[in-house]
């Protein structure tokens, strides 16, 4: 699976959000997407996903113009992991699951048994089968981050899109969600993911890409993340340590 | 697998809300001012079925049942059933349990067809269609408005629902003024305070048409309707095409409300309040929700209907009823948080 952005171009209105972002991601890569409020990340995840239509350039999905596919079409190629959120209504954990069934059946079906073993044995690949009847609403923030990562991986895409998965999460739970996030690269996945903490990107992100004011300013492996590229990300003086894959605040 | 372990109770309690629901619309046929043996009811109501049945009771007690019993019965099953599966989709679309089905103003822009429709000296049946007439009329304006927005869209519909319910409950209070105080006026707000005292056989069927249209496609959608509870860009990104999913929701919702409304007049409370014991009841899940906020829903309102009738000397307006019982019950489950807890 593979995804091209081609020279992205956003506007809302008059302010020009994106201006010319281009990239390309394949198997195997967890890329790290990192920029300071307003640099055009949630923008740039809407046009990846395909909920918003660039203004020029294009997203394409090994090779396909994704202007040209349905939702449908789509969802069985990308999928999407929202920051942590509370869930207004308190769905069990495996019918939250089973959703991602709905790019393959058809309007008026629900999914079956079939769909149903599928979805148990995904929750247990991620080590969560003991919540799958327990309401999401009763399940801690890293508990409900795994369950949106088993949805994802029920979906059946193999590029994943995920807006800051650790948000709100305490620090061994990120890691917990981490660890996941890194097997399923090592299965293949193509995932792209926002974050701010520049730690998580050095330990264990495979490639970074920096965006600031709707460019790209810097993409490579985590050697391109570079005391400079920091400071013009953030703002804040750091000096990175190679050997032990950290970034420190100097005074 | 552990959901599944739960079905069989699910299955058990879905029984014996059917049960109650047939038992609460025989027992009806005996409570009134004019009492008739459940038994009598039922035998009158299968001649009209099976005409070999002996007939063994008064041509009176056959009116009571088949003119006069019947079509308020089943008006309050069908007006109970409407309410609650309307207000089940909009909580789940509009992603917040809070929510009844009137919230783009179905029920006041009735109310003002209705109020309207009386003052214009309009027929019973007059009454009925203008007050259908115009609870659609105010949902389409909500949604033109909120067309014409470029706020988020849900919001948007919700502030623009409110204005234009509140733009129609003030034509309904300026034809109130205007209207004879004598006549007209006590029957308008007789009409807006919800009865289904003068319920016929005609209201019935008029109700009933819209009413299955709009239950159908819900019926038959139901399990993707699970997917409008979480946020519209995962539902997008699982391959929802959310707008069109929303229309029908509210088209669908909409025809049901305007229809109740529109024969038994402002009934509140039902669509908020059933939906919710269905949840606590059945889970999240729309297949399981639909049926059973229909069945609860009907019988609920048998219920209500039937107290309205026999608990005090004249007949107390159902929209009074569903507020005194409805009212508290919210209370309860505000104050209790019901099952959704957060830990």
């Amino acid at each position: 699976m593979n995804i091209e952005a081609k020279d992205l171009h956003f506007s809302y209105s008059t302010t020009e959000i994106l201006k010319g972002v281009s990239f390309q991601a394949g198997e195997g890569e967890l890329i790290a997407l990192l920029g300071p409020n307003g640099a055009g990340k949630s923008t740039l995840f809407g046009c990846l996903l395909g909920f918003l239509k660039p203004n020029s350039g294009c997203v394409l999905l090994d090779g396909t113009d994704m202007a040209g596919l349905g939702r449908k079409q789509i969802a069985t190629q990308i999928a999407y992991i929202p920051q942590n959120q509370s869930p207004s209504f308190n769905h069990t954990v495996l019918d939250s699951v089973l959703m991602g069934a709905a790019n393959r059946i058809g309007t008026f079906e629900a999914p079956g048994k079939q769909e149903m073993q599928k979805a148990m044995e995904v929750l247990k690949s991620l080590g969560i089968q003991d919540l799958a009847a327990r309401g999401c609403m009763q399940i801690s923030g890293g508990e409900r981050q795994l369950m949106l990562l088993a949805r994802a991986i029920f979906q059946d895409a193999h590029i994943l899109v995920m807006d800051e998965p650790t948000a709100n999460l305490d620090f061994g739970n990120s890691y917990k969600v981490m660890k996941r996030i890194l097997e399923l690269k090592q299965k293949g996945y193509t995932i792209i993911m926002s974050t701010h903490d520049p730690n998580q990107v050095m330990s264990f992100a495979s490639r970074v890409i920096a965006l600031k004011d709707g460019k790209v300013i810097a993409d490579g492996d985590t050697s391109v993340l570079t005391a400079d590229v920091m400071e013009s990300l953030y703002n804040v003086r750091v000096s990175i340590c190679d050997d032990c894959r950290s970034v420190n605040i100097l005074q | 697998m552990k959901s599944l372990d739960r079905k069989p109770s699910y299955r058990i309690r879905f029984s014996l809300l059917a049960i109650a629901c047939f038992v609460v619309f025989f027992l009806s046929f005996f409570l009134g001012r004019y009492p008739v043996n459940p038994f009598v009811a039922l035998r009158i109501l299968f001649s009209k079925i099976i005409p070999a049945i002996p007939k063994t009771w008064t041509n009176q007690q056959e009116i009571v049942v088949t003119s006069i019993r019947f079509p308020r019965i089943a008006c309050a099953a069908l007006v109970g059933a409407a309410l609650s599966v309307a207000g089940a989709c909009y909580q789940g679309m509009f992603r917040n349990p809070m929510v009844s089905p009137d919230l783009l103003g179905a029920s006041t822009g009735a109310g003002f067809g209705a109020a309207l429709a009386i003052l214009l000296g309009g027929s019973y049946l007059a009454i009925t269609l203008s007050s259908f007439a115009f609870g659609l009329a105010a949902v389409f304006l909500a949604l033109l408005v909120s067309k014409a927005s470029r706020m988020q869209s849900a919001l948007a519909l919700v502030l623009a629902g409110v204005m234009i319910g509140s733009l129609f409950s003030s034509g309904t209070s300026f034809v109130k003024l205007v209207a004879d105080t004598e006549s007209q006026l006590p029957e308008i707000t007789y009409w807006l305070m919800g009865s289904l005292s003068t319920a016929k056989n005609k209201d019935l069927l008029f109700a009933l048409v819209p009413i299955v249209v709009g239950l159908v496609p819900l019926a038959l959608l139901s399990w993707r309707l699970n997917l409008l509870t979480v946020s519209e860009q995962e539902a997008k990104s699982m391959g929802i095409e959310t707008a069109k999913l929303r229309a029908v929701v509210i088209l669908c919702s909409t025809l049901m409300t305007a229809a109740s409304v529109s024969i038994s007049g402002m009934i509140g409370w039902v669509g908020l309040v059933i939906p919710h014991f269905c949840r606590i009841l059945f889970g999240q899940d729309f297949r399981r929700l639909i049926p059973a906020s229909a069945l609860l829903g009907a019988t609920y309102l048998m219920v209500v209907d039937d107290l309205a009738r026999v608990l005090t000397a004249t007949e107390i307006p159902l929209g009074i009823l569903t507020a005194f019982v409805g009212a508290p019950v919210f209370l309860y489950l505000i104050i209790s948080g019901g099952t959704q807890r957060e830990h």
